[in-house]
């Protein structure tokens, strides 16, 4: 074969109305082979990706050169461009909900693509389609053809995307974050699919990435982009190893690791919240003028938490487990639908006006999402004099108390009276952080505070808010999917499947011998930003998805996925079909706990 | 949130069609009866007669009252009773003038749906191309010209385009020596010959009301079209479908407008209640004597039956605008077909 790469992109420029977003790009990638891009939000990867196959919007200037096999692309001709695109360059997006024609059934959709570049018939391509979800793993192919995509799960729609990109045998396959909108137990499926794909096809791939971990076990070699630029090209052993460029390093060095060796330091005395049992349904109903409950969603069934003074305890779970609605019902402070509550001793429900109006002060979340969570109309210093204000502090004390505030969380005082969106994520979610902290709260709820930023506005967050505990002595209920971010902020760890409590422990044992079958695999499927310990990792891959929170279950509610359940002998799988496994303490609802490492 | 999604069983289509049925019944049945307690309470058929030359005695205008069963001197309840008893029946009552109001229906009916129909359909297809197109050329020269053009019909009064048309006419008439184009009712009186004359002759009194209605129809669905055009043109499903390496025109019409028209459903039956409002004038200004000119004369004469059914009339096309559009909407959209 020719020494000519597959895709050489070079000197590639493009601006958005006039403001430049790629610069003088250079990329090379060789048949077969696994390119990652990786670089914070706005570095210009999607723009690249989407240059490549002449994807970009009508407000976007292109120039430089991409050549596949030698052929320039730049340039030509939109109707040589469709013959290109889908056949020979195929590409993944990263929403998959949104990636396919709502009104179209999927099989449709694949075989459409099918017959876009083959002289096949109809038929013909129908089967293909379904040829090509059961090689994806799509369990009863035939039938889920049919399916429109509102109908699949957020990962079973990535399977058929990569599907329909697999259609034609594509030489180069463009993934832009094929997996970030999905769990990491999805994500490893979706990344086994990825690699299923190239080996059938044989095609090279540009996997771009945010997710330095997603990149180090999948990719060959790496880019790393700043600013529109490739400010890094080598092998993942090479650039993660010996990074040259000092950005790189930095970036290297504020990726949170799941393998961190930080030392918890748990709480001690009495705890400051305790949750037994707790459990939440929802009707759920149908019908238009006349809504009949039809079922209930059984959202939190058996929530154990307790949290201590000065510790950090991390609720994580995968999305659908409860985790939100857990935290909806202790912030109600009212008496639970089922378990119970307990917040400094007292019982919410049970208090008279004054009380739980004390009790409200001595707990405060900060939200996830800081622009939408920040009325846009309100100059930063009222908003964070907001619960102060309710509280019933005048107005200079109140002042006062922002000023101080801005300062303790790393904002200047003057920005008080600037208005939200003149601050970056990083500096929306300190405004959150002060607001909650205005009224000397004791335990703050953090419902993923740091999932919406990049990774090194992150590492700045997560400091504010060690140093934050540390000074105040506050405990914190920090609520995430990000399991590598909980490693290095949490001292104890809570883990819930399908609204039920299954494990938990401070976070250095239960990460490194971590004891139910879900707390494994859901660890097992956390990257690693390391090449070397990725390449030695096993993965456990759980079948399907979550099933569905309006069952009723019999016995142990994980046994349809469970790995070691499989492995089990007769009789102890009865015990797990027909006993509902405890949690108590520190401890694990699982009949036949064996310890296994997965880090 | 997941768990909905599969919670949903597949209720099938004809039910949920079956129910939207059940629920525009109960809002026509209300429509209908408060219609005539307007009607009765607003209008004074007892005005009709007064001040007649030579004047009508009392007593028989109260007999002819009660005889078609709008005399103000029975109690409100047994009138509306008496008019339900035969409505139910079909019989929608009698004129002020003593003629079946039925009959005037039937009669208006099919001049009102000649005049609207053809305008609607046309008008509604040319508006939604007219839409997508513009999206997809948004902000070049075209789209200003056909945005520009729409404000100015819609600012413009129904009665003035439909005389700014026969004005035209009339020009072009005269400049070009003929009497193509007619204006005045529904076809030359006394014409007689074959089908095709007729049938050109009925085309040529078509032409300008129906262009009237149209036009209408065009200025608005293209607004609303370009709209949700828009929307789905830089959604990520046609990104993807481009990606596919489909040809523009199969990402731009198979992918993008027939996404684009499952909003339009809903704009169709609210836009067909303004286009009948607008026909109103649009009949009486080209002589076409349809159920808007009924409308008005009758609320003139006070004459409560006949209000009362063309009340009905504009009820039951709404409505049934609205099933058409529920109909379409789930023809459409998957989505819709298996969440009710
Ligand atoms: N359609 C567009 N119109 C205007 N500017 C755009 C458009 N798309 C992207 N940009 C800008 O171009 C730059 C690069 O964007 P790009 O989407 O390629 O970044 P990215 O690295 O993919 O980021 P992310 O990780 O958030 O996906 C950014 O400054 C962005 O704001
Ligand atoms: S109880 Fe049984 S099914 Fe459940 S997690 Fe343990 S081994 Fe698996
Ligand atoms: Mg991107």
């Amino acid at each position: 074969m020719s020494t000519t790469p597959l895709l050489e992109v070079a000197g590639l420029d493009v601006d958005f109305d006039g403001r430049p977003a790629v610069r003088e790009l250079g990329l090379t990638l060789r048949r077969g082979e696994v390119l990652g891009l990786v670089g914070e939000s706005g570095s210009g990867k999607s723009a690249t990706a989407l240059a490549v196959l002449g994807l970009l919007p009508g407000n976007a200037a292109v120039r430089g050169s991409v050549r596949l096999d030698g052929t320039e692309l730049l340039g030509l001709p939109e109707r040589e461009l469709t013959r290109i695109r889908g056949r020979r360059v195929s590409m993944v997006f990263q929403d998959p909900l949104s990636a396919f024609t709502p009104v179209y059934r999927l099989g449709d959709q694949i075989a459409e693509a099918v017959r876009a570049h083959q002289d096949v018939s109809r038929e013909r391509a129908a089967e293909r389609a379904v040829e090509l979800l059961d090689l994806v793993g799509i369990p009863e192919p035939a039938l889920r053809a049919r399916s429109f995509p509102h109908e699949f799960s957020g990962g079973m729609r990535q399977r058929a995307m990569i599907a329909m990109a697999m259609a034609n045998d594509p030489d180069l396959i463009l993934a832009d974050e094929p997996t970030t909108a999905l769990d990491v137990t999805i994500q490893a499926q979706v990344l086994d699919v990825l690699r299923t794909a190239r080996q059938a096809t044989g095609a090279a791939l540009l996997l771009v990435s945010h997710d330095l971990g997603v990149i180090a076990g999948t990719a060959d070699r790496v880019a790393v982009m700043r600013d529109g630029r490739v400010v890094e090209q080598g092998t993942v052993d090479d650039v993660f190893r010996r990074p040259r460029e000092p950005y790189t390093r930095e970036l290297l060095a504020a990726v949170p690791r799941l393998d961190a060796t930080r030392r918890p330091r748990p709480g001690s005395g009495e705890p400051v919240l305790r949750v037994r049992g707790l459990t939440r349904t929802f009707p759920v109903l149908k019908g238009t003028a006349f809504r009949r409950r039809v079922g209930t969603v059984y959202a939190v069934d058996g929530v154990d938490l307790e949290v201590r003074r000065g510790e950090t305890l991390a609720l994580v779970g995968e999305s659908g487990s409860g985790k939100s609605t857990t935290l909806f019902e202790l912030l109600e402070l009212a008496r639970p639908e089922g378990g119970s509550i307990e917040l400094f001793g007292q019982q919410p429900g049970t208090l008279g006006k004054a009380a739980a109006r004390a009790l409200r002060r001595r707990i405060q979340i900060v939200f996830q999402d800081p622009m939408a969570s920040l009325d846009p109309r309100m100059p930063v210093g009222d908003i964070v004099a907001e619960p102060l204000r309710t509280q019933g502090a005048g107005r200079a004390a109140a002042g006062r108390r922002v000023r101080e505030l801005l300062a303790q969380v790393g904002l200047d005082p003057a920005d008080a009276e600037r208005y939200p969106h003149e601050f970056s994520g990083g500096q929306r979610q300190r405004i959150g952080i002060a607001r909650a902290l205005s009224v000397e709260p004791e335990l703050l709820v953090l419902d993923e505070p740091v999932s919406a930023l990049d990774v090194s506005v992150q590492a700045g967050v997560l400091e504010l808010l060690q140093r934050l505990k540390d000074e105040l002595g506050l405990a914190y209920l920090f609520v995430s999917h990000d399991l590598s971010v909980v490693r290095n902020i949490a001292d104890r760890v809570s883990v819930m499947y399908l609204g039920r409590t299954v494990e938990a422990g401070p976070v250095d044992e239960v990460f490194a011998a971590p004891r139910h079958p879900y707390t494994q695999a859901l660890l097992s499927a956390v990257p690693l930003p390391d090449p070397e310990l990725e390449r030695k990792r096993t993965r456990i891959l759980l079948a399907g998805d979550p099933p569905s929170p309006t069952r009723r279950y019999e016995g142990c509610r994980f046994r349809g996925r469970c790995p070691l359940y499989a492995e089990l002998a007769e009789q102890e799988r009865k015990r797990c079909a027909v006993d509902v496994p405890v949690f108590e303490g520190d401890g694990v609802a699982c009949h036949f706990p064996r310890v296994r490492s997965v880090v | 949130m997941m768990w909905q999604q599969e919670d949903y069983t597949i209720s099938s289509v004809p039910a949920y069609l079956a129910k939207r049925l059940g629920y525009y019944a109960v809002l026509l049945l209300a429509a209908v009866c408060l219609s005539y307690l307007l009607a009765s309470l607003a209008l004074d058929p007892r005005a009709y007669y007064a001040g007649r030359q030579p004047p009508i005695p009392a007593a028989s205008v109260n007999h002819h009252l009660t005889e078609i069963g709008v005399n103000d001197h029975d109690p409100l309840l047994s009138r509306f009773l008496h008019w339900a008893g035969h409505a139910v029946r079909g019989d929608l009552g009698q004129t002020i003038d003593g003629t079946s109001v039925n009959a005037e229906f039937g009669r208006r009916l099919g001049v009102s749906l000649r005049l609207l129909l053809a305008g609607t359909v046309l008008g509604t297809v040319a508006g939604v191309l007219a839409g997508a197109w513009t999206a997809v050329r948004q902000y070049r020269l075209s789209d200003r010209a056909v945005t520009v053009a729409s404000f100015a019909l819609l600012s413009t009064p129904v009665f003035l385009l439909a005389i700014l048309l026969k004005t035209g006419a009339i020009w072009f008439n005269q400049s070009t020596g003929t009497d193509l184009i007619q204006f005045t009712g529904e076809r030359s009186p006394g014409l007689t010959g074959g089908f095709w004359t007729i049938l050109k002759d009925r085309s040529v009194h078509l032409l300008l009301p129906t262009l009237s209605v149209a036009l209408f129809a065009v200025a608005s669905y293209s607004r609303y079209q370009r709209n949700t055009m828009l929307d789905v043109l830089g959604s990520d499903y046609l990104r993807t479908a481009r990606a596919k390496g489909l040809g523009r025109r199969t990402v731009l019409l198979k992918h993008g407008l027939r996404t684009a028209l499952i909003p339009m459903s809903t704009y169709f039956s609210y836009g067909f209640l303004a286009l009948f409002t607008g026909a109103t004038f649009t009949e009486t200004i080209f002589g076409w004597h349809g159920m808007g000119e009924w409308f008005i004369d009758s609320i003139g004469k006070n004459d409560v039956s006949s209000v009362v059914a063309v009340n009905v009339f504009a009820a039951v096309t709404v409505l049934l605008s609205g099933f058409l559009a529920d109909l379409l909407h789930a023809a459409l959209d998957p989505r819709i077909r298996q969440a009710s």
